[in-house]
């Protein structure tokens, strides 16, 4: 029950980050200009027939924040109630206290005008949230308890690293976004005609960086997944995710070069983020499934608990 | 009437680093959290956002003269007309259907980043005297410029106005805006006018040519305004015309600002009791 609840919870967070990327995409972030009231109302009773043009958005992604907000706190404390893992109920608190961050973030970066720093904090907070949201469901999750028996080093190695190189991905997707550098370069897959661009600019250079990440995130992507596809077969708890890497990454780069051909289209543009996160997510899943036998120990715990 | 009474209080106006009381609730609900948001990083915003605030929204006007330094004897003219050179691009519709109170305005809008008349006169050019006026200081005007918002526009798309004189931003819409001014030199805003009648005021602090003025509701408005510390500025109009009056005589630097055609400048001289002719000509954006 924890754990579908846990999944429950990781499922809004996903909503949440398409939300909040929407408001990005549609240029909304400042319709509301006070925070946390709405143009003066408690934003839970702000009439619906006033959320219009980019308030839509950015109301919206106030209240499902607050929903997801609420919803990690109950997570938080049926985790401090009912889990007898002390790291796990930690994992919760972490949850809580970065949820209750996050809108604070969301709300300082309203109140001063949305600066880059604090908007790509906010964007790269989201991804922690998210990722502690899909921790608590794994490691809830029967599968998680029944334990394992992998000790595969150097699977442990490159599904931590590409997760890693995932979440530098984000963070420079999310200055890419911030900066207001998306279409600096206007072309794909070239670079103004080029393969690397023949003039440089602080948004030229942002926007490459994305793209050059792009390329190093594909090359631990695939590796990964041919290690897992080599040696791992027959582990449909390792196969699965791989299998999802491979085909979230060929997902992704389309978005991504639909988002330059396309002028940003604003659904384009959150799809892409939303599908980054949960590119993360899913190889911090494989990440964590290669380092179940590390947690052996919990095994017994959660055994003797039961 | 409570409600009323409630949103007049709501029409606040935030500028950079700055909070208003609304946030101080916030501060006490989130120290009551306990350990869990006793993190650096927490700790450091609650110091920022439990601060302190204001809902001041007007610098201080400087002081000004009460009489104007030039004398009416030997006052000059500057007038002239702005063109644009080329064939005029076909103004795009507006798309407001994202707000049904806009959408039922018409649905014929159309954008307003390059507005040709006949004979090609360009419209919406500031044109003003950038250079020339030595130290001359100037009143401030006491009557207010108005910027309206009307049918889901600004009204009008470009003005002017003088350092510490009072601008008004009028809510003529059934529906809402949010006011949001992006200059570069004076302070940023943006306040919200939930309801039709609002009226926000504020005063420039120092010159600026231009402070761009956005609602982010509807994104498609836009406006701008032209801040100077003299009254020598004008905006063409549909004939493109301009008239710059009350120049003592000397030798002026005008600058003549478009929103996507860029600025130019001219140098003229105006004697006494004269009339100088300036002519501007803007070609399309490549």
């Amino acid at each position: 029950m924890l754990h579908r609840f846990g999944v429950v919870v990781a499922a809004s967070t996903a909503v949440l980050i398409f939300a909040g990327g929407l408001v990005t995409s549609t240029g909304s972030g400042l319709s509301v200009p006070d925070w946390p009231t709405t143009y003066g109302w408690n934003m839970f009773t702000f009439p619906i027939d006033k959320w219009v043009g980019g308030i839509y958005y950015e109301h919206s992604h106030r209240l499902i924040a607050s929903g997801v907000g609420v919803l990690i706190l109950v997570l938080a404390a049926w985790l401090w109630r009912a889990e007898p893992r002390r790291w796990v109920r930690r994992l919760g608190y972490a949850a809580l206290a970065a949820v209750v961050t996050q809108g604070i973030l969301g709300g300082i970066t309203v109140l001063w005008f949305l600066p880059d720093p604090i908007s790509i904090a906010h964007a790269g907070l989201a991804q922690l949230v998210f990722c502690l949201t899909v921790a608590i469901a794994l490691v809830t999750s029967r599968g998680w308890k029944r334990g394992s028996t992998l000790d595969d080093g150097p699977l442990r190695t490159v599904s931590v690293a590409t997760t890693a190189l995932i979440y530098v991905q984000i963070l420079l997707g999310a200055t890419m976004r911030h900066t207001g550098a998306g279409l600096a370069i206007p072309d794909f897959p070239l670079a103004f005609g080029q393969l690397v661009p023949p003039v440089w600019t602080g948004p030229i250079a942002i926007h490459f960086a994305h793209r050059v990440g792009a390329l190093v995130v594909a090359v631990f992507v695939l590796a990964t997944v041919a290690h897992v596809l080599s040696h791992h077969r027959g582990r449909p708890e390792l196969k699965r995710p791989a299998l999802l890497l491979a085909a979230g990454l060929v997902v992704q780069i389309t978005l991504g070069a639909l988002t330059v051909l396309s002028g940003k289209e604003y659904i384009i543009n959150s799809l892409h983020v939303v599908t980054g996160a949960l590119l993360l997510v899913t190889s911090l899943v494989l990440a964590l499934r290669a380092h179940r036998s590390r947690f052996a120990a919990d095994v017994e715990t959660v055994r003797v608990a039961a | 009437m409570a409600r009323d009474s409630r949103l007049e209080a709501t029409e606040t106006q935030r500028h950079r680093g700055q909070f208003d009381g609304s946030s101080l609730w916030l501060c006490g609900s989130v120290t009551r959290l306990g350990p869990l948001l006793s993190a650096v990083f927490v700790a450091s915003v609650l110091t920022v956002a439990c601060g302190g605030g204001s809902q001041e929204s007007a610098a201080p006007p400087p002081p000004a003269p009460t009489e104007n330094p030039v004398d009416p004897a030997t006052a000059g003219n500057v007038t002239g007309r702005v063109a644009f050179a080329g064939t005029p691009p076909k103004p795009a519709l507006l798309r407001m259907d994202s707000d049904p109170n806009c959408a039922g305005e018409g649905g014929s809008a159309t954008e307003e980043s390059v507005v040709v008349g006949d004979g090609g006169a360009l419209r919406n050019v500031f044109v003003y005297v950038k250079d020339g006026l030595g130290s001359l200081r100037f009143p401030i005007p006491s009557t207010p410029v108005l910027l309206d918002q009307k049918g889901c526009r600004y009204i009008p798309h470009v003005l002017g106005a003088q350092v510490g004189q009072t601008v008004e931003v009028l809510n003529s819409d059934p529906t809402l805006h949010n006011v949001h001014a992006v200059p570069g030199s004076n302070d940023e805003f943006n306040t919200g006018q939930p309801l039709p009648g609002m009226k926000h005021t504020h005063r420039f602090s120092v010159s600026e040519v231009m402070v761009p003025f956005k609602c982010d509701v509807h994104p498609w408005m836009r406006a701008y305004v032209g801040v100077l510390d003299h009254p020598f500025f004008a905006v063409t109009g549909p004939d493109g015309s301009f008239t710059l009056s009350g120049l003592p005589p000397g030798t002026y630097t005008i600058e003549a600002w478009h929103e996507t055609l860029g600025r130019q400048t001219q140098t003229v001289t105006v004697a006494a009791k004269e009339t100088a002719d300036v002519m501007f000509s803007f070609a399309p954006a490549s």
